[in-house]
C-alpha cells in the first residue's frame, strides 16, 4: 500500500497535511502521534471513508482513493475502530459471519469461518453474546476478528489496546503478531508505546497531519522531535 | 425441535385454511380479510423497516400504485382488475427503483422523512391528474365478483408468499447483510457491504408485496381513491404502527399486529363509538412505551431471559421467526 | 405586474406566520433531535384554544393568542416530561419510534378536539376579516398583514431570549452539543421539557395568526405539520434565522404556485422543493447563501 501526498482538509483545519508512505508487504507499520494529529483520518482516507482533498493512495497497483469503503474491502483491506462500531444486536458470532459473507454466500459456510476466526481471536466463550453488552476488552477483540473473518490482505488497526489492562495488552499483542503470522500485512495505530515498540517493524510519528520521522521503532519513539511532540501536548 | 418446528407449521397451515368456515358469515370474513391484508403490508414493510432499518413513510405510494395499476386498466381499457394482480407489483417495483436510489443516500430520519414527502407526493398526482385518474371522485369498479371466500384463500397466498419470502431472505446472507445495515451502516460498509445495493435488494420484494396487496385492494373493495390508498395516516403510518404492534424485525411479529389491529379496532368501535380513534392514539402510545419491540419481540425477550436458547437466528432476540 | 406583486407580497406575509410555526418545531428538532409529528396538532389546539376565547368571551385573536400561548406551553411540557421523555430510557430497535410516538401524540390531540368539538368547519369573523388595503393596484389582507408584523416581532423576541438570557443560552448550548452542555451544569431534560412548551406555544401563536384566515377543523394539523417539515428542512434544522428564510420562501412559492400552476398542485410544488433540498442541500436553503 502506497500513499502518495494526500491531504484532507475539514473547513480550515487541515487534518492530514501532504503524508506520504509506504508500507510493505508482511510489515507490521506504526502509526503514531498525539491526539488530533490526524491517525484516524488517515485510516478514514485508506478505506475512503472520506475522499482525500488531494493526493492518491494505491493498494497493489491499483489506484483506490476512487473506490467506495465497501469496494475497498473487497479489494482486501479491513479496519476496526477506535470508537467500536460493534453490530449491537446481533451476537457476536452473527457480527463475525456477517464479515465472513464478504467471501461466501453460504451461511454454512460463513458460519464455520466464523467459528476458527473466533478460535483464533479467543472470544469462543462470547460466541452468543448480544455484541452490544460485551465489555470494551471484547469489543475491542470483535472489531479484529469481524475484520479477520473478511480475509484482509492489509489489516488497519486503530488502538487496539486503548483502554485496555496490562494482560489483556500482551493478549492482544499476541494476536496481532499471529495475524501476521498468516501473511497480513498491518498498520498500527496506537498510543501505547510498549505496544509499538513490541511488534512493528517500521513506525512513522505524525503531528498535526504532517510527519515528523519515519524508522525503526526505537529510534522514531526516542527522536526529539517526536517527544516533543507528545511533550507538547502534556504541556497544553 | 424441527420436526416439532415441521408439525406447528403444517398446524397453522390447516388451520389458515379452516378459518373462513370456523367463522362463517360475511363479517368475520371481512373481519379476516382485513387481517391478512395489513398483516401481508406489515410483513413486506417489516423487511425494509424492521430488518434493514430504513423506516419508511411513505409506503401507501407502492400500496396506492398497485390499486390504481389495477383500477386505471379496468378505467382506461376495461380490462378485468385482476390483471392488476399481475401489472400492480411490477409497477410499484419499478417505480422503487429510482425511489430507493434516490432516497437512500439519506440516513435515519431524514430518509422516513424524504419517503413521506414522496408518498404525499404520488397522493397529491393522482388526485390532481384528473384527465387520467379520475382525480378525488376516484374509480368504482362494477363487475360481479366472488365471494369472500376465495377472497381470503387469495390474501392468504399473498401473506404465504411475504412469509416464504421474508423466510427465505431473513436465513440467508441477505438478512445478515439487512441487519447489519440498521445496526450500522459505517461498519456494514466496512465489512465490504454494499449498503445502498443491499437496501434496494430489501426494498424491491418489499414494494412488490405492497403493490400486490394494493391491487388485491382493488380488486376486493372494488372502489379507490387516492385519498384512501395513498394516505399517509391510514396507510403509511398504520402499516409501520402493525409491525410496531407485533414485533419489528421478527418474522410473524406484523402478522399478530395486523390481528391485534383489525381486533382491537372492532372493539373499540363497537365498544367507545366516536371515541374509537381517541382510544386507538392511546393505544399506540403506550405500546410504544411500554412494549417498543412489539408483543413478539418481547416474547423472545422473556423466552431469553428465561433462559432458553435460540441459535442461527440473525439479529439476537430481533430476528427469530 | 400587479398581480405579480401582489401574489409574491401575499406569500411573504403568509410566509412570515408559517415560519414562526416552523421557528417552534427547529426549536423542539434542534434540542431533542427529534421528529416532532405533532407539531401541527399543536398548532390546531392553539387554534381552538383562540376560537374557544373569541367565542365565549368575543377575546380577539390576537389577544386569545395570549391566552393561547400558556396553555400550549403547558401542553407541550407535560407531552416532554411524560411521554417522549421517557421513550428516551426504552430500549427499542429502531430509533424511529420516537416518530412514531409523536404520531401518537398527534392522533389523541386530534380526536380529543374532535370529541369536543366534531368535525365542523368554524372561522372566526372579526371586523376586519375581509378588509383589505389597497397599495399601488394591489390588495392586502389587513389580517395577513398585521399577523405578520406580529410573527415578526415574536421572532425578534425569540431571538432576544435565545442570546440574551441564561435559559436561552443553556437551550443553545444543548441544541449544539447536549454532552458538553451537560459537563458545563445545564440540566439538559429540564431545558427539553421548556423548548418543548416553548415550541408549543409559538405553534400556538403561529396558529393563533392564522385563525381569521383559515377555516378550522381537527385535522388541520397534518397541514401544518407538513409546512413546518418543509419550512424546517429548508431552513436548515435548529437554526431560527433558516426557519424564517425558509418559511418566507415556501410562502412565496406556494403563492406563486397557487396563482400560476394551480390550486391543487400548489402543495406539490412545496414537497418538491423539500425532497431537492433534503437530498442535494443538507444544511438547508443557508448553505446556498454560504458557498
Ligand atoms: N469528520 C470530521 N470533520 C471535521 N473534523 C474532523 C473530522 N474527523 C477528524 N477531524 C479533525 O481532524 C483532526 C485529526 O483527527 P483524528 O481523529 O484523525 O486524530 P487522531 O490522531 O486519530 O487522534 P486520537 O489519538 O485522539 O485518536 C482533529 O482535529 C479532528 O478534530
Ligand atoms: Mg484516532
Amino acid at each position: 500500500m502506497e500513499a502518495r501526498r494526500i491531504v484532507k482538509r475539514f473547513g480550515g483545519l487541515v487534518a492530514v497535511d501532504d503524508l506520504s508512505f509506504a508500507v510493505r508487504e508482511g510489515e507490521i507499520f506504526g502509526l503514531i502521534g498525539p491526539n488530533g494529529s490526524g491517525k484516524t483520518t488517515v485510516f478514514n482516507l485508506i478505506n475512503r471513508f472520506f475522499p482525500p482533498t488531494s493526493g492518491t493512495i494505491h493498494f497493489g497497483d491499483r489506484r483506490i482513493d476512487v473506490l467506495s469503503p465497501h469496494q475497498i474491502c473487497a479489494l482486501g483491506i479491513a479496519r476496526t475502530f477506535q470508537v467500536v462500531k460493534p453490530l449491537r444486536r446481533m451476537t457476536v458470532l452473527e457480527n463475525v459471519m456477517t464479515g465472513a459473507f464478504l467471501r461466501t454466500g453460504s451461511v454454512r459456510r460463513a458460519r464455520q469461518k466464523a467459528l476458527e476466526v473466533l478460535d483464533f481471536c479467543k472470544l469462543m466463550h462470547r460466541k452468543d453474546f448480544p455484541a452490544g453488552k460485551l465489555t470494551i476488552a471484547d469489543r475491542k477483540r470483535l472489531e479484529i476478528a469481524r475484520a479477520l473473518a473478511t480475509e484482509p490482505r492489509l489489516l488497519l488497526l486503530d488502538e487496539t489496546a486503548a483502554g485496555l489492562n496490562p494482560r489483556e495488552t500482551e493478549e492482544a499483542m499476541d494476536i496481532i503478531r499471529q495475524i501476521r503470522e498468516l501473511g497480513v500485512t498491518i498498520i498500527v495505530v496506537e498510543h501505547v508505546m510498549k505496544v509499538i515498540t513490541g511488534i512493528c517493524d517500521r513506525v512513522m510519528a505524525i503531528n498535526f497531519g504532517r510527519e515528523i520521522t519515519t524508522g525503526p521503532p526505537a529510534a522514531v519513539v526516542n527522536h526529539p522531535e517526536v517527544i516533543k511532540a507528545y511533550l507538547g501536548e502534556a504541556d497544553a | 425441535m424441527h420436526r416439532y418446528r415441521i408439525w406447528a407449521a403444517v398446524a397453522l397451515a390447516l388451520l389458515a385454511l379452516a378459518l373462513p368456515f370456523i367463522f362463517n358469515s360475511p363479517y368475520y370474513q371481512h373481519m379476516l380479510i382485513l387481517i391478512l391484508i395489513w398483516a401481508a403490508l406489515g410483513t413486506a414493510w417489516n423487511l425494509l423497516g424492521g430488518y434493514c432499518g430504513q423506516v419508511s413513510f411513505g409506503h401507501a405510494a407502492f400500496f396506492g400504485l398497485g390499486a390504481y395499476s389495477a383500477g386505471l386498466l379496468y378505467l382506461h381499457l376495461g380490462a378485468s382488475p385482476w390483471w392488476g394482480m399481475a401489472l400492480g407489483p411490477v409497477v410499484a417495483t419499478l417505480v422503487s427503483i429510482p425511489i430507493g436510489l434516490i432516497c437512500f443516500r439519506l440516513r435515519g430520519p431524514y430518509f422516513a422523512l424524504a419517503m413521506l414527502a414522496l408518498g404525499e407526493i404520488f397522493r397529491l398526482v393522482f388526485l390532481n391528474w384528473i384527465s387520467f385518474t379520475n382525480g378525488p371522485r376516484g374509480i368504482l369498479m362494477v363487475a360481479a365478483r366472488p365471494g369472500k371466500i376465495l377472497f381470503y384463500y387469495l390474501a392468504l397466498a399473498i401473506l404465504g408468499l411475504a412469509l416464504w419470502w421474508s423466510y427465505l431472505l431473513i436465513k440467508s446472507k441477505f438478512g445478515y447483510y439487512f441487519v447489519s445495515i440498521r445496526e450500522d451502516q459505517d461498519a456494514a460498509e466496512a465489512l465490504g457491504i454494499p449498503t445502498t445495493r443491499y437496501k434496494l435488494y430489501a426494498l424491491l420484494p418489499s414494494a412488490f408485496l405492497t403493490g400486490l396487496v394494493g391491487a388485491f385492494y382493488m380488486n376486493y373493495v372494488a372502489f379507490i381513491e387516492p385519498n384512501v390508498v395513498f394516505s399517509l395516516g391510514n396507510v403509511s403510518v398504520m402499516i409501520i404502527l402493525v409491525v410496531i404492534l407485533g414485533g419489528v424485525a421478527t418474522l410473524w411479529g406484523p402478522t399478530v399486529g395486523a390481528a391485534m389491529y383489525i381486533a382491537l379496532g372492532e372493539l373499540f368501535r363497537a365498544q367507545l363509538g366516536a371515541a374509537n380513534v381517541l382510544a386507538f392514539g392511546v393505544l399506540v402510545c403506550l405500546v410504544i412505551l411500554f412494549l417498543p419491540n412489539g408483543v413478539v419481540g418481547e416474547v423472545d425477550l422473556f423466552k431469553r431471559l428465561m433462559g432458553g436458547k435460540r441459535r442461527g437466528d440473525v439479529g439476537g432476540s430481533l430476528g427469530s421467526p | 405586474m400587479a398581480l405579480l406583486g401582489q401574489t409574491v407580497i401575499c406569500g411573504l406575509l403568509l410566509g412570515g406566520m408559517y415560519a414562526l410555526i416552523a421557528i417552534g418545531m427547529t426549536l423542539i428538532m434542534g434540542v431533542m433531535k427529534i421528529i416532532n409529528l405533532a407539531h401541527g396538532s399543536l398548532v390546531m389546539v392553539g387554534m381552538y384554544v383562540t376560537y374557544v376565547c373569541y367565542r365565549a368571551w368575543g377575546l380577539d385573536p390576537y389577544l386569545g393568542m395570549l391566552v393561547a400561548m400558556p396553555v400550549l406551553f403547558l401542553l407541550g411540557c407535560v407531552i416532554q416530561h411524560f411521554l417522549i421523555n421517557r421513550l428516551l430510557e426504552v430500549e427499542s430497535v429502531l430509533p424511529e419510534n420516537q416518530v412514531l410516538l409523536t404520531v401518537g401524540i398527534s392522533l389523541v390531540l386530534t380526536e380529543v378536539i374532535r370529541f369536543i368539538f366534531k368535525s365542523d368547519y368554524r372561522s372566526i369573523a372579526t371586523p376586519y376579516t375581509g378588509e383589505a388595503l389597497l397599495v399601488g393596484g394591489m390588495s392586502i389582507s389587513i389580517a395577513m398583514a398585521v399577523g405578520f408584523v406580529i410573527a415578526m416581532v415574536f421572532t425578534y423576541l425569540l431571538h432576544l431570549f435565545l442570546t440574551r438570557t441564561d435559559l436561552g443560552r443553556a437551550i443553545r448550548a444543548t441544541a449544539q452539543d447536549r454532552e458538553a452542555a451537560q459537563y458545563m451544569g445545564v440540566d439538559a431534560r429540564r431545558v427539553t421539557v421548556i423548548t418543548f412548551g416553548l415550541g408549543s406555544a409559538l405553534a400556538a401563536a403561529g396558529g393563533s395568526l392564522l385563525l381569521p384566515l383559515f377555516y378550522l377543523w381537527p385535522d388541520i394539523g397534518h397541514l401544518f405539520t407538513a409546512k413546518a417539515f418543509i419550512i424546517t428542512i429548508l431552513g436548515g434544522m435548529g437554526s431560527t434565522t433558516g426557519a424564517l428564510l425558509g418559511g418566507l420562501t415556501l410562502g412565496v412559492a406556494e403563492s406563486l404556485g397557487a396563482t400560476y400552476i394551480g390550486m391543487g398542485y400548489k402543495d406539490v410544488v412545496g414537497l418538491v422543493i423539500f425532497l431537492l433540498v433534503l437530498l442535494f442541500l443538507p444544511h438547508g436553503l443557508r448553505s446556498l447563501v454560504r458557498r
